[in-house]
């Protein structure tokens, strides 16, 4: 069980305005193990925000977070990788002089072998003959680093794994891979899958959606559900402000 | 102890843990420390100068040559002149490492001049790692300048490190290369504390079908400086690539002046220079996968250089 009490995460406006602009406002909810959860909701809504503070990637102002009975709210990042968490970024970043095989290699805690990485790169849709000894440099595409990105998280076999918007920067036949190896993770792992996305396809493989907006979660329960919502009020701001 | 201290900076900048197979040549303390001559490698003594001659028979291959050259006194500093004549369609690989443990308060250096003859269609790797370590107040110092002259399609890989220790060192390379040569030359350097380095290569494409790459990486700590004028000359239908990326950290500083200079037509010459603290998210990456941020730093560092 995943537990976040009452977190509050605030930032200071880059613009040097004074005052803190609050991200998420006391926002508390449960996870429970083994469950295949989607966090949604529209952008700048605190979604990546969240993903960060179960990570540790970011501080929150106040709250606390139990991870199965631990209280992990003072850990870093790295105990926290130890106390069973992994994070795929976003924008995950490149490494000039560190490999394919270096990456996956750091996050599966041991040297792998070239089957190995090839399990895992094909899980995202990579041939490993050709990517296994590259750079994690800009000789890569967004969407390949993206790719290996997610692989990495695989490698590390973690009990929560949280992934922010792995669709962004993939490609059609890449992203059909990438569901079929989220359902499977969730089938065969028993792990707790955490997946920040707007995309429908995910979301509607879901155990259970996540709503959260304005820094506070608005709503939470089975993807028909939400999507129901999310139809109904987040998907025509225009017409609320009319 | 000074047993333990020479295999240390074998190790080092040789990677060896005996006497190397084929021939070698081990420089100790501005003595000859040991010599193997083989039937297709000849390593004589200059008479005019300090330094060796090493003649490699035409169609050597497979075979290596070792000229480590290590200085554990204090105070010895010495210019030595190592002449490489490598005749034709050989394969043959050149291990050329210094190390200095300067324990003492006087400066400790080696200045190795190098001139290689690459026959045609000869493959050459030479390897050159450069450490220094001890306790003393005395500069470790080593400026080791290198001029290679190759003969039509022949291959030049030159791995060039410094991997630490080393105060001050001023390296000059300069390499010509004729008809369908090919020169990749990987620099990786690190300098810390007030330690100072100045690389120059020049890499000059004479032949047409020429190609070269300069690859500089390089991570400067503390307050230490470094200058990088890497240069490609194309003077045929060649193509040349020179890249610099250096981690600057704490109050170091660093210079990278990368030069291309096309001289003809078909020159297709290409720079690029980076420099740069670590990324931010690099360490939150690598933590997230369970490295510690001294680790992250570690192993960012260790890639780039390796």
């Amino acid at each position: 069980m995943l537990r976040l009490e009452h977190i509050t995460y605030t930032v200071t406006p880059e613009d040097g305005k004074s005052g803190k602009i609050t991200i998420l406002d006391d926002l508390s909810l449960e996870i429970e193990t083994g469950k295949y959860i989607v966090i949604t909701g529209p952008n700048g809504g605190g979604k990546t925000s969240l993903a960060k503070v179960i990570m540790g990637l970011v501080k929150p102002e106040s709250g606390k977070i139990v991870l199965d009975g631990m209280d992990i709210t003072g850990l870093d990042i790295t105990a926290r990788s130890e106390a069973g968490i992994s994070f795929g970024f976003q924008h995950p970043p490149r490494f000039k002089g560190i490999t394919v095989r270096d990456i996956l290699s750091i996050a599966a805690g041991k040297k792998l072998k070239k089957e190995e990485c090839c399990k895992y790169l094909t899980k995202v849709g990579l041939c490993a003959e050709e990517y296994i000894n590259r750079e994690v440099d800009t000789s890569l595409s967004g969407g390949e680093v993206k790719r290996i990105e997610i692989a990495s998280v695989l490698a590390k076999g973690a009990s929560v794994m949280i992934f922010d918007e792995p669709e962004a920067g993939i490609d059609l036949w890449s992203f059909h891979r990438l569901t079929n190896t989220f359902r499977e993770l969730h089938e065969n792992t028993g792990c707790t899958l955490i997946i920040i996305s707007h995309q429908e396809r995910i979301i509607s493989q879901a155990d259970e959606v996540l709503l959260i907006a304005d820094g506070k979660l608005k709503e939470r329960g089975k993807p028909a559900d939400i999507l129901h919502t999310i139809d109904g009020v987040y998907a025509k701001p225009c017409e609320k402000t009319v | 102890m000074n047993d333990n201290i020479r295999k240390g900076l074998l190790e080092k900048i040789a990677d060896l843990h005996s006497v190397p197979e084929g021939a070698y040549n081990i420089r100790e303390n501005s003595e000859s420390a040991g010599r193997r001559n083989t039937d297709e490698i000849a390593i004589e003594t200059k008479t005019d100068k300090p330094g060796i001659n090493i003649t490699v028979k035409s169609g050597t291959k497979g075979k290596s040559v070792h000229i480590p050259v290590i200085i554990t006194k204090t105070g010895i500093t010495e210019m030595v002149y190592n002449d490489f004549m490598i005749g034709d369609d050989c394969d043959v690989l050149i291990v050329a490492g210094c190390g200095i443990h300067n324990s003492g308060d006087e400066a400790s250096g080696h200045d190795g001049v190098h001139h290689l003859e690459i026959g045609k269609n000869s493959k050459v790797k030479y390897i050159e790692k450069h450490y220094g370590e001890g306790n003393g107040s005395g500069e470790r110092i080593m400026n080791p300048e290198m001029t290679v002259t190759m003969a039509e399609g022949s291959t030049l890989e030159i791995e060039s490190v410094q991997i630490g220790g080393i105060d001050s060192t001023n390296r000059k390379t300069v390499i010509t290369a004729a008809k369908d040569c090919e020169v990749i030359m990987n620099e990786r350097l690190m300098s810390d504390g007030h330690q100072n380095v100045n690389s120059d290569t020049e890499i000059i494409l004479n032949g047409k079908g020429a190609k070269a790459q300069i690859n500089s990486r390089s991570v400067a700590k503390g307050e230490s400086t470094q200058v990088f004028y890497p240069k490609m000359t194309g003077n045929a239908d060649c193509f040349g690539h020179v890249q610099c990326d250096s981690i600057i950290m704490d109050n170091a500083k660093v210079r990278s002046i990368p030069e291309i200079c096309a001289n003809d037509v078909d020159a297709r010459l290409i720079h690029e220079a980076a420099i740069g603290k670590i990324a931010g998210d690099q360490i939150l990456k690598l933590m997230t996968l369970g490295m510690t941020a001294e680790e992250a730093e570690e192993r960012i560092i260790a890639g780039l250089l390796k």
